[in-house]
C-alpha cells in the first residue's frame, strides 16, 4: 500500500517516541502525518539494545538462563522453555513426564498473563486509560503469586533447567492453580462482556490494520496476528512439542485480521488455554521434576546446531544454537515474535489515523525487551 | 436582586453576606453610590472565585478518588485524612515548580495561554444563578454572554498550541479548534428551544419559570429530554473529557495543547479546565434541571443554593463515571457524530420546542411532539446507526 504526495513540505513529521506514553516502552516511531492522516511511518529501535546474544555466546548455557527472563519480561516462563528447549535439542537431554506437565502449566498460566495483560494495554491506547488495565492486572497479579510460591520470583522466573525444572511444585500449589483457573473462566466472561458491548471500542477497533493473509505469511508473522487472518498455524499444533498432542484445545481463526479480530482471538485463546490447565492439573503425574542424568556443572553439548521453538503468547519464539563443543555455545540466536511482527508495522498504518496507529501497535503486542534484545 | 422582607441571616442568603455587609458597611459610612455597588461587585466575584477555587481543589481529588475506585485502586490517601490535603501538595509543587519556556516557543503567546483560558471561565460563572437570591450578575442577556464569553476558549487553546513551538500541541489545537467548534452548534442550538419556550434569555428568569416539582423542569418534556440529551453530550466535548477528550488524548499525542507547559501554567490550565467544566455542567443544570429549583413543592426549607450545587455534583459525577468507562472516539468518528447525528437532531427540536410553546402544557401537546422527536431519533439511533455501526463477530475454530 502506498499514499501518492508529492507536496511534502506540507507534512508535519513528528517523532512518536522513545518518550510517548503509548510506545510500549522506548521504541520510536518517525511519523509523517497530512493532517491526521499517516503518510509515512518509520520504526525506530534499538534503545534498549543490551547484546544479549553477544552475551550470551560468552556465557555457559546455563548462564543465559536468567537472561532469557528479560527478553519478553511479561512472559519469562515461555522465554526459559524455548531456550530449554534448543538446548535440549542441541544435546538430546530427555525431560521427565512430570516436568513437561510442569513446563505446560506455566507456559498456559504464562499465556493468560500476556493475553489478559494485553487486553488492559490496548484499552489504554484506546483512551481508556487505567480502568481495563487495572481489573487485567488484579488477575494477573493472582498467577505472579503462584509464580512467586513456586519460582521465588513474580517475574523473573529462571525457573527451567536442561531436562526440566529447578524445583518440585511446592505442597499445594496444584490445588491453588486448580481454584484459579475455576475462578478465571467468569472473569473473562465479565472482561469480554465489558470490551465487545462496547460500541466505542468496536468502531475504533474493526476494519482498522488488516492486511491479507499472504502478506502476513510472507512477512514471517506469528501467532494471534497471523491467526486473526485465518491461519492455522500455531506450533503448539504443527510441533506438537513437549506433550501437547495429549490435550485436546482448537485454533481459534478470526476472519478480517484487524484489530478487532486480534482481541478477540486473544479471548478465545485464554478460554483454550484454561481447557489445557484443567487438563493438565487433572493429569499430572508423579515423578521426577528434572531429569537426574543431566549434567549441570561442566555442561559441554556435541558439536553441532539445533533450532528449539515453542508457541509463545506472542508467536513463535525461537532460539538457535550452534555448539563447538566447549561450555560456551559458539552461536546464540533469538528468534523474538514482537521484533518480527513488528516489521509490517508501515504496511499495516498507511493512510489511517495517528491514532490507529497507535492501538494497532499495540495490537501488534510487543515486548521492547524482546525487540531490542 | 435584594428582598428586604427575607432577613439576612437566612441560610438562603448565606452566600450573599459578604457583598451585603460590605455594602452596609460602606453606606453607613458615608461613601458615594458608585462605590458602593462596584466593591458589592467585586465583593460577589470574590465569593464565586472563592467557592469555585474551592471547588475545583475538591474535584482534582475527587476526580482521582473516584476514578481510582472504578479502577479497583485507592486513591491518594497519603496527605491528610482521606487525602484532603492533596490538593494543597499539587499546589505547592506546581508553584515550586521550573517554568520551561520552549525555544522555538513564541514566549508572549505561550505566557498568554493559559492566563486567557482561565478568564473565560470565570466570566462564564458570573452570570449563572446559583440561588433565587444569588445570581452575582443578573444579565438580561446571560445566556448570550455566557455563549459569547465560552468560545474564547477556542482562542486559547488553539494559541497555546501554536505558540508552544512544537507539534503535539499543534496537532492538539487542530483537533481542539474542529471538536469544539462542531461542537458548539448543537450545544447553542438545543438550548435555543429552552430560550424559545422561556421567551428569554435571561437566566434567573429560565429557571423561575422550571418552578413546582421536577415535571416542570424542561428535561421532562418530549422536546426537553431529546434537546437535554444532545446538550450534556455537547457539554462533554466542549469541556473536553473522556469520551472526547481528542484535543489531549495521552495515549496519542502526549497531552494536547498542554504538552509544553509545566509548573503553575500548567496548573492554570487544569484550572481553566475545570472552571469550564463548573460553568457548562452549571448551565446544563440552569437550562434543564431547573437550576436551584426543589425537586418537589414544599421543601422550601432548604437553601436554593444547595439544590443547585447538589445537581451541579451528579452531573460532574456522570463526566468522572463516563471517564473511568469509555475509550476515546477517533477524530473522524466524532465528526461524524456531531455533524449526521448531533447537529440534526439538534435542529429537530426547535419545531417541537415551538410547537410545545404554542400548545401549552398538556397530553394533547405530548401526542403531537413526542412523535415529532421520537420517530428520527429512532431512525438515526436504530436504522441509521445500524447501517454505520460495526457488529459483533463469531469465529471459527481450526480442526485438529
Amino acid at each position: 500500500m502506498s499514499v501518492e504526495y508529492t507536496d511534502s513540505d506540507r507534512l508535519l513529521r513528528v517523532s512518536l517516541g522513545p518518550q510517548h506514553p503509548s510506545t510500549h516502552g522506548v521504541f520510536r516511531m518517525n511519523v509523517e502525518l497530512d493532517g491526521e492522516t499517516v503518510v509515512k511511518l518509520k520504526p525506530v529501535f534499538g534503545y534498549l539494545h543490551r547484546n544479549h546474544e553477544k552475551i550470551a555466546e560468552g556465557a555457559t548455557y546455563l548462564s543465559s538462563m536468567p537472561y532469557t527472563d528479560r527478553l519478553d519480561y511479561i512472559c519469562p516462563l515461555t522465554n526459559n522453555w524455548a531456550y530449554a528447549l534448543a538446548v535440549e535439542k542441541l544435546a538430546g537431554i530427555e525431560v521427565p513426564e512430570r516436568a513437561e506437565y510442569m513446563r505446560v502449566i506455566l507456559a498456559e498460566l504464562t499465556r493468560l498473563i500476556n493475553h489478559t495483560a494485553f487486553m488492559g494495554f490496548i484499552l489504554g491506547d484506546m483512551g481508556a486509560w487505567g480502568s481495563a488495565l487495572m481489573y487485567a492486572f488484579r488477575e494477573r497479579e493472582k498467577i505472579l503469586d503462584l509464580f512467586e510460591h513456586l519460582t521465588g520470583a513474580r517475574m523473573m522466573a529462571n525457573f527451567m533447567r536442561f531436562g526440566g525444572c529447578r524445583n518440585d511444585l511446592p505442597a499445594g500449589w496444584r490445588e491453588q492453580v486448580g481454584t484459579l483457573v475455576e475462578g478465571y473462566g467468569p472473569f473473562l466472561d465479565e472482561m469480554e462482556k465489558f470490551l465487545v458491548g462496547n460500541e466505542i471500542l468496536l468502531s475504533r477497533s474493526q476494519d482498522v490494520g488488516q492486511l491479507p493473509a499472504e502478506t502476513l505469511v510472507n512477512g514471517g508473522i506469528t501467532g494471534p496476528m497471523l491467526r486473526a487472518a485465518g491461519v492455522s498455524y500455531d506450533i503448539r499444533k504443527v510441533d506438537r512439542y513437549g506433550i501437547y498432542d495429549r490435550f485436546e484445545f482448537r485454533i481459534p481463526l478470526g476472519e478480517k485480521g484487524d484489530v478487532y479480530d486480534r482481541i478477540m482471538i486473544r479471548f478465545l485463546e485464554m478460554r483454550e488455554s484454561l481447557k489445557i490447565l484443567r487438563q493438565a492439573i487433572d493429569q499430572l503425574p508423579e515423578g521426577d521434576y528434572v531429569n537426574p542424568k543431566a549434567r549441570i556443572r561442566g555442561f559441554k553439548p556435541p558439536v553441532g546446531e539445533a533450532y528449539g521453538r515453542i508457541e509463545g503468547p506472542k508467536g513463535e519464539l525461537g532460539f538457535h544454537l550452534i555448539s563447538d563443543g566447549t561450555p560456551n555455545p559458539y552461536r546464540y540466536r533469538v528468534r523474538p515474535p514482537s521484533f518480527i511482527n513488528l516489521t509490517l508495522l508501515e504496511d499495516m498504518c498507511l493512510g489511517l489515523d495517528l491514532a490507529d496507529a497507535v492501538i494497532i501497535l499495540g495490537s501488534i503486542d510487543i515486548v521492547l525487551g524482546e525487540v531490542d534484545r | 436582586m435584594s428582598k428586604d422582607n427575607i432577613p439576612l441571616w437566612s441560610p438562603e442568603h448565606l452566600p450573599l453576606l459578604p457583598q451585603r455587609l460590605v455594602e452596609m458597611i460602606l453606606a453607613n459610612l458615608g461613601a458615594p453610590e458608585w462605590l458602593v455597588s462596584i466593591s458589592g461587585f467585586m465583593v460577589a466575584a470574590s465569593t464565586v472565585l472563592a467557592v469555585f477555587m474551592t471547588a475545583f481543589a475538591l474535584l482534582s481529588l475527587i476526580e482521582r478518588k473516584t476514578l481510582a475506585r472504578a479502577q479497583n485502586r485507592i486513591g491518594p490517601n497519603r496527605a491528610g485524612w482521606f487525602g484532603i490535603l492533596q490538593p494543597v501538595a499539587d499546589g505547592i509543587k506546581m508553584l515550586t515548580k521550573e517554568d520551561i519556556v520552549p525555544a522555538r516557543a513564541v514566549k508572549l503567546l505561550h505566557l498568554l495561554a493559559p492566563i486567557l483560558i482561565v478568564l473565560p471561565a470565570i466570566l462564564a460563572l458570573g452570570v449563572i444563578p446559583y440561588g433565587r437570591e444569588w445570581t452575582p450578575v443578573p444579565l438580561e442577556l446571560g445566556l448570550l454572554f455566557f455563549f459569547a464569553v465560552g468560545s474564547m476558549t477556542e482562542l486559547s487553546v488553539f494559541m497555546a498550541g501554536w505558540a508552544s513551538g512544537s507539534k503535539f500541541p499543534m496537532l492538539g489545537a487542530m483537533r481542539a479548534i474542529s471538536q469544539m467548534v462542531s461542537y458548539e452548534l448543537p450545544l447553542i442550538i438545543t438550548a435555543l428551544g429552552v430560550v424559545m419556550v422561556s421567551g428569554t434569555l435571561s437566566l434567573p428568569e429560565i429557571v423561575q419559570q422550571q418552578g413546582g416539582g421536577f415535571w416542570h423542569w424542561n428535561v421532562c418534556t418530549p422536546w426537553g429530554i431529546v434537546a437535554g440529551l444532545l446538550f450534556y453530550v455537547c457539554t462533554i466535548a466542549e469541556a473536553n473529557r473522556c469520551p472526547f477528550d481528542l484535543p489531549e488524548g495521552e495515549s496519542e499525542i502526549v497531552a494536547g495543547h498542554m504538552t509544553e507547559y509545566s509548573g503553575f501554567k500548567y496548573a492554570l490550565f487544569f484550572m481553566g479546565e475545570y472552571l469550564g467544566l463548573f460553568a457548562i455542567a452549571g448551565l446544563f443544570v440552569t437550562l434543564f434541571l431547573g437550576g436551584w429549583q426543589a425537586p418537589l413543592p414544599g421543601l422550601g426549607l432548604v437553601p436554593t443554593w444547595l439544590w443547585f450545587f447538589g445537581k451541579l455534583a451528579l452531573v460532574i459525577f456522570s463526566y468522572l463515571w463516563i471517564r473511568a468507562t469509555f475509550p476515546r472516539l477517533r477524530i473522524d468518528q466524532l465528526m461524524r457524530f456531531a455533524w449526521l447525528c448531533m447537529i440534526p437532531m439538534a435542529l429537530l427540536t426547535l419545531p417541537a420546542a415551538a410547537i410545545w410553546h404554542y400548545m401549552g402544557r398538556g397530553p394533547l401537546s405530548w401526542m403531537v411532539v413526542l412523535p415529532l422527536v421520537l420517530v428520527p431519533w429512532v431512525l438515526v439511533a436504530v436504522i441509521f446507526n445500524k447501517r454505520l455501526a460495526p457488529a459483533t463477530r463469531t469465529y471459527r475454530f481450526a480442526d485438529g
